[in-house]
């Protein structure tokens, strides 16, 4: 019945799809997706691709190990074959070689390994101390007069940070205190830089920075005795030591930790002068607005006070004054009108009473005057037979005769 | 603004400006002085607008360096 095992009903396995399944158990354990590894290097190969191939061997056993070229490209240690080293990545499976391999990310001489020991077992310490706590962290001044700064006088980091300021807070000042930040002189320095800076400049914040460099490099800043000085500095501190990704114990001491050198610099000035001019353009509109409001209350308590004013004044009673003359003149003028109407209508009624006298109306009305010698007769008496008389009538005259009596 | 303020403007420091520029806003908020001293706020109020603007534009960063117990200044070359 041996042949049945040619039946057997599980899945045949192929090389690929074996390989597939040992490298998924391989990546899918957590605890072998970020180890350190120590051993000694041998087979370093770096071929033109920029990667770099490396066995890493101890007495009893050896492991392939690959470096691509973005992490080899940050590495700050010249490989060597023998080199004892510490290497940190992840356990992987190439499955064309059919090889297991270690996918270095970062690397590290031995020694450093014991320093990493030493920064955990001191951080621990202050800790427990209390000097990390979030309750001694000070608060940093929105609008810092001086600003003091400990870092190398030749650094790129103080030039990173001289323009940030310049460019965000050209009010300030800066008082620089020099001190190496890497080397023996360096934990020395930084604490007597940042108690001298206390003293003789009392700064409102304080920036500690130092650019990026490898863990050695930067070792000042783990120093026990910086961790201190930060925490007895009277002005708060920022730090911006390294890169992003670089953690030191003056960080976790600091009152504000800032990834880099310019970032401590932009932190240490949160209103900049933009803000400034901004803030300085609002409150301006608002002294505007308000004296322009005032200015209106003002014309319109004047317009009302005026309109009062005009009831009293002596404007108003000439005014009155003026139209009662108005008045007095125009019925005055109205009276002299009536007046000569009056005179007109007397002279007509005169008129016709003489016309009434006119003898020569009484003509109209027959009459005759009669006429002798250019002497009106109005008695007979004045007259004999044969006398020659004038005759006027109303629309002529003759000659008559007087022929007897009548 | 009880007292009248007749510190020489170009002798103030920006804060002290925009202090002072805060204040005269707010008593003019309250509206209780005579147009006179109104004007009065108003032209001290445009004058501190003024000297704010103007240290404002022409601020430059000044950089000294501590010497022993003493600053002194830092010539800025990189």
């Amino acid at each position: 019945m041996e042949q049945l095992a040619l039946f057997d009903a599980s899945p045949r396995w192929t090389v690929t799809t074996l390989t597939r399944h040992l490298r998924q158990l391989l990546e899918s354990d957590a605890g072998l997706q970020a180890v350190w590894v120590q051993g000694e290097i041998s087979n370093l190969a770096r071929p033109a691709s920029g990667h770099i191939y490396f066995t890493l061997k101890d007495s009893g056993a050896s492991l392939r190990c690959v470096m691509w070229r973005s992490e080899a490209a940050r590495l700050s240690l010249t490989l060597q074959d023998g080199l004892a080293v510490d290497v940190h990545g992840s356990i992987g499976l190439y499955e064309a070689g059919g090889q297991y391999q270690l996918y270095a990310d970062s690397l590290r001489p031995l020694g450093e390994g014991a320093l990493y020991q030493e920064f955990l077992r001191l951080k621990a310490a202050l800790e427990a101390e209390g000097l990390f706590d979030a309750v001694r962290k000070r608060s940093i001044p929105e609008f810092p007069r001086r600003i003091g700064m400990v870092t190398s006088p030749t650094g790129a980091a103080l030039w990173d940070m001289l323009n940030t300021l310049g460019r965000r807070l050209p009010l300030a000042e800066v008082i620089l205190a020099p001190t190496p930040v890497q080397g023996d002189e360096a934990p020395a320095g930084i604490v007597a830089a940042l108690r001298a800076l206390n003293r003789i400049a009392t700064p409102d914040v304080i920036l500690l920075a130092r650019g990026g460099g490898s863990i050695e490099d930067l070792w000042a800043f783990n120093d026990e005795k910086v961790v201190r000085a930060i925490i007895e500095s009277v002005a708060p501190v920022i730090t911006g030591v390294g890169h992003e990704t670089d953690f030191t114990l003056a960080d976790f001491a600091a009152d504000l930790r800032a990834p880099t050198p310019t970032a401590a610099a932009e932190r240490s000035t949160p209103r900049t002068v933009l803000d400034m001019k901004a803030s300085l353009a609002e409150i301006s509109g608002v002294l505007f607005s308000r004296m322009a409001t005032l200015l209106q209350q003002q014309r319109e308590s004047a317009a009302w006070l005026d309109d009062r004013l005009r009831l009293y004044s002596p404007v108003h009673r000439l005014q009155t004054e003026r139209q009662r003359l108005d008045e007095i003149s125009r019925r005055w003028n109205a009276a002299q009108v009536h007046g000569l109407q009056f005179a007109v209508e007397k002279f007509r009624g005169l008129e016709n009473h003489l016309q009434a006298l006119n003898p020569l109306a009484v003509l109209k009305r027959g009459y005759a005057v009669i006429t002798k010698n250019e002497k009106v007769v109005t008695s007979t008496s004045q007259i004999r037979i044969d006398d020659a008389l004038h005759v006027r009538i109303q629309d002529g005259e003759f000659n008559a005769r007087v022929t007897g009596n009548g | 603004m009880a007292k009248t303020e007749t510190k020489p403007i170009d002798k103030l420091t920006y804060e002290q400006a925009y202090a002072e520029l805060e204040a005269v806003v707010s008593a003019l908020e309250t509206g209780e002085q005579s147009l006179d001293e109104a004007m009065a706020l108003f032209e001290r109020g445009q004058g501190l607008t003024r000297h704010c603007a103007e240290l404002l534009d022409k601020a430059e960063l000044k950089i000294r360096k501590l010497s022993g117990e003493s600053l002194e200044p830092f010539e800025a070359k990189e």
